[in-house]
């Protein structure tokens, strides 16, 4: 320590006073939003969940996205954005700036994916974050990107609360939700299995099995269903014999599974295992309902989810312009047809792009101004409206059912009716969507 | 008062050194060239750093004074995190009453669950000790929804009623701050080819990782820490010797989980979100990986692991295949597919491999952690320079 000299210490305070004197006069001029795209690219921000029970719908999600960078770049044959009704997109990037992405993995797990997406704005300057195939995930990430002053596009979320009570300026979804699906299913279900039923949920402990649980049981007991019992499963399960087995005693005769992915997939095999689907309770077959399906995860319960009633945001089989567009180039790119969730989130990146261009900004609030309220077709789910007072899409709903001989592994399940947008549809304060504000757009800055 | 020594003075200088310069060392690599990638002087990353170091300082004084390996320290980090955020909600967004709640709740928290643990020692403290924390960790994900929110995870609205704040009529959320200062104001420094980010957030942080710092070498150089290793040296005969050894046990385990506290705090201060998979046993094995893996029981080591593993999780597991496709264009196709697809195994998702390979290394071949490591280069350094002033001293004797 007795190295310090005068002189030494003169030089030193010397060279730091000059570094800290240089900033001041090389720091460039605010932007008037976070993360304004400098030079002739813009990054966009793909977090998606590579680890964890929804790793498959991430995994077809990030294929989605790269076509999608691929087609705004002017690669490929251009997918749906020859059948979008709004013909601003040129496929020369967004407002002619080349589009560059980052990934992360989210983990599923809310923790994860805000660091995951703090980094890619922060460090990758991406002035768009995309993403999530869980709810609790979306909503984590879309609180951060009002925070931050980035548009969020939610990718499959389909808990009532992200567009209901957590509901974000800068956040938009256009996937339907777990009211949508009940609207459009309990029609279809009072109509194939009568009006007298008793049925016992297993529910997926978080946002998204609270709200889908209650729309459900809310729309089959206004077909004078009787919900016996409500019984909540962490995420993280893999085993659930445990919780399948009461369900015999329950004096049930419907099992509704308010799960997704991999926990759908575990607990779908594990009620037939029990031979579940043979017995007749109260006099009747005993039931499965899913009520969110996807083609991914019947795929992964195989022969168990013949006959099994769900509704869809989308399905590759649909033979609209649209839909046609997007599994032949999605087809040609990786050999097999997409799925709902690959469909959600290449239409969600065409979209964003299609709003920069129409306000001429990458500016949240400008970007949030084109998106709130606009109409538009030729996306695979026919006319669709993002309405503006809680960035929800609006369209029609699928209800499909598995298929009893599917011709290959990729056709597992068939529509069985397509529920028109006008049935599905809510007021905003709806008292199950009630409870959040929008807010003001943040560009942050 | 006795005031700490010079050797120990100079590792806390050191320390404030590197802390003060982190946006500057950690973005060796301008930001327009390939290897940004590599850079980890962002405000989230560099806030990580602080507060996991702070994290790693406390659990080193009950394990590597001590030697009570608790696998149950997650717990409190999400105790105090979730008291922090309930402060944000319900007074202001001033980060000071959170924090303070934090470290009480968690030091609260921390004194019940040692209390009962601390009646065994060994393995069986362990298991207890993990018990407790997936006991705090199934609770928080279903039973105490309320005040959890569950998966979903804790996070401030519109509509809390923060009693002590302006109304708020941005129509946004409100923000973090000390007194006015925004968490997350970052002042970017634009020097030729790189951005240098300075955030006030990170330096909140790192006040605190000094001070931290601080008290944990005021506690090592004590005559309580001296009773402490001598409770990890033989406990058995120290009770042969008529002391009782559980108050100093229980201080112990009650500093490092309020050291625990504190640092949840400090991340719901960052970012006002609190997960209950926080508390997970995954999460509390990732402190004792931090601890052995930068050196138990030396002051320096915690941090330096804390750092590590932070710096793979964050870095390492964003190289996906593009970008490696992108590093190796220049070689012949078949080769370079090759090459992608052997990386790709420890890189991305990944990432994990490579970290499990670097502890199994760093372990067999370097017990003492990363800060033997240190020590072996610096005696290797040392004698060579001895050997070389040797060497110097013999060609300098003038010729006869």
């Amino acid at each position: 320590m007795s190295k310090f000299t005068r002189r030494g210490l003169i030089k030193t305070g010397a060279t730091v006073g000059a570094g800290l004197a240089m900033p001041t006069f090389i720091t460039s001029p605010l932007a008037a939003y976070t993360n304004a795209p400098t030079g002739g690219s813009v990054t966009l921000g793909f977090n998606v969940p590579q680890s964890g029970p929804y790793a498959d719908e991430g995994a077809d999600e990030l294929r989605a996205y790269k076509l999608a960078v691929e087609h705004l770049n002017g690669g490929g044959d251009g997918g749906m954005m020859n059948t979008f009704s709004s013909k601003s997109l040129t496929g020369n990037g967004i407002l002619g700036k080349k589009v560059e992405y980052v990934t992360g993995d989210t983990q599923t797990k809310s923790d994860a994916a805000r660091a995951s997406a703090k980094s890619m704005i922060e460090k990758d300057n991406a002035v768009m974050i995309t993403g999530g195939s869980s709810s609790g995930v979306a909503i984590a990430v879309q609180g951060l990107c009002q925070e931050a002053g980035v548009i969020f596009m939610a990718g499959l979320t389909h808990s009532n609360d992200t567009t209901g009570k957590d509901k974000k300026a800068n956040g938009f979804r256009h996937f339907f939700n777990g009211y949508m699906s009940a609207a459009a299913l309990a029609p279809v279900l009072e109509a194939r299995y009568g009006k007298d039923r008793n049925a016992y949920h297993l529910t997926a402990d978080y946002t998204w099995g609270w709200t889908q649980q209650e729309s459900i049981a809310a729309a089959t007991e206004a077909k004078g269903w009787n919900t016996v019992n409500n019984v909540l499963t962490p995420l993280a399960t893999t085993d659930f014999s445990s919780y399948v087995a009461p369900v015999l005693n329950s004096g049930a005769d419907i099992l509704v599974l308010n799960h997704y992915g991999g926990n759908m997939i575990n607990s779908l095999t594990s009620a037939v295992q029990f031979g579940l689907r043979d017995k007749i309770v109260n006099g009747k077959n005993f039931e499965i309902v899913v009520p969110l399906y996807s083609r991914l995860m019947a795929r992964g319960a195989g022969e168990n989810v013949k006959g099994i009633f769900g509704s869809t945001n989308w399905h590759w089989s649909l033979s609209d312009e649209g839909s046609k567009a997007f599994v032949k180039s999605f087809g040609t790119k990786y050999g097999f047809p997409p799925s709902q969730a690959a469909h959600t989130t290449y239409v969600q990146t065409l979209l964003y792009a299609d709003a920069c261009e129409r306000s001429g900004t990458f500016n949240p609030c400008g970007v949030s101004e084109a998106l709130e309220g606009f109409k538009f077709d030729g996306m695979g789910n026919g006319p669709t409206e993002y309405r503006a007072e809680d960035h929800q899409c609006f369209k029609d709903v699928l209800v499909v059912k598995g298929k009893e001989n599917p011709t290959s592994e990729f056709d597992v399940l068939e529509v069985v009716e397509i529920t028109p947008r006008g049935q599905v549809e809510y007021p905003a304060d709806h008292p199950m969507f009630a409870g959040g504000a929008l807010g003001k757009c943040n560009p942050g800055a | 008062m006795k005031t700490i020594s010079k050797a120990d003075m100079r590792t806390l200088f050191f320390v404030a050194i590197i802390a003060l310069f982190a946006p500057l060392i950690l973005n060796p690599f301008p930001t327009e060239s390939g290897w940004a990638q590599f850079n980890a002087g962002y405000p989230d990353l560099m806030q990580r750093f602080a507060i996991y170091g702070i994290l790693a300082i406390g659990f080193n004084i009950l394990f590597g004074l001590t030697g009570y390996l608790s696998f149950g320290h997650a717990a409190f980090l999400g105790v105090g995190s979730y008291s922090a955020v309930w402060m944000f909600k319900l007074l202001s967004m001033n980060i000071i009453p959170a924090l303070i709640l934090s470290v009480i709740v968690a030091g609260l928290f921390s004194l019940l669950i040692g209390f009962i643990s601390l009646r065994r020692s060994g393995i069986y403290f362990s298991i207890l000790t993990l018990a407790f924390a997936q006991m705090s960790f199934a609770l928080a994900y279903s039973v105490l929804t309320p005040l959890t929110n569950g998966e979903t995870g804790l996070q401030i609205t519109l509509n809390d009623p923060r009693i002590f704040a302006a109304e708020n009529i941005s129509g946004n959320l409100p923000v973090t701050s000390l007194f006015g200062m925004e968490m997350r104001d970052t002042w970017t420094m634009q020097l030729g080819a790189w951005d240098f980010q300075f955030n006030i957030g990170y330096y909140i942080c790192a006040i605190f990782l000094l001070l931290a710092f601080y008290i944990s070498i005021r506690i090592f150089r004590s005559p309580f820490g001296m009773m402490l290793r001598a409770i990890k040296t033989n406990q058995t005969r120290l009770n042969y010797t008529g002391i009782n050894t559980r108050p100093y046990t229980l201080a112990a385990f009650v500093i490092s989980g309020m050291y625990a506290g504190l640092a949840g705090g400090l991340m719901a201060s960052m970012d006002p979100l609190a997960g209950a998979e926080r508390m997970q046993w995954t999460a509390s094995g990732e402190i004792v990986l931090m601890t052995i893996l930068g050196g138990t029981g030396t002051l320096l080591g915690p941090v330096m692991g804390a750092g590590f593993i932070k710096y793979f999780e964050n870095i390492f597991s964003k190289i996906n295949d593009t970008v490696l496709h992108g590093w190796f264009s220049w070689m012949p196709d078949g080769l370079e597919n090759v090459i992608v697809w052997i990386l790709h195994l420890f890189t991305g998702k990944g990432w994990h491999l490579t970290l499990g390979i670097m502890f199994m290394m760093i372990v067999i071949f370097l017990p003492g952690g990363l800060m033997e490591g240190i020590s072996r280069i610096g005696k290797w350094w040392k004698r060579r320079n001895v050997k070389n002033d040797n060497t110097s001293h013999n060609s300098s004797t003038p010729a006869q």
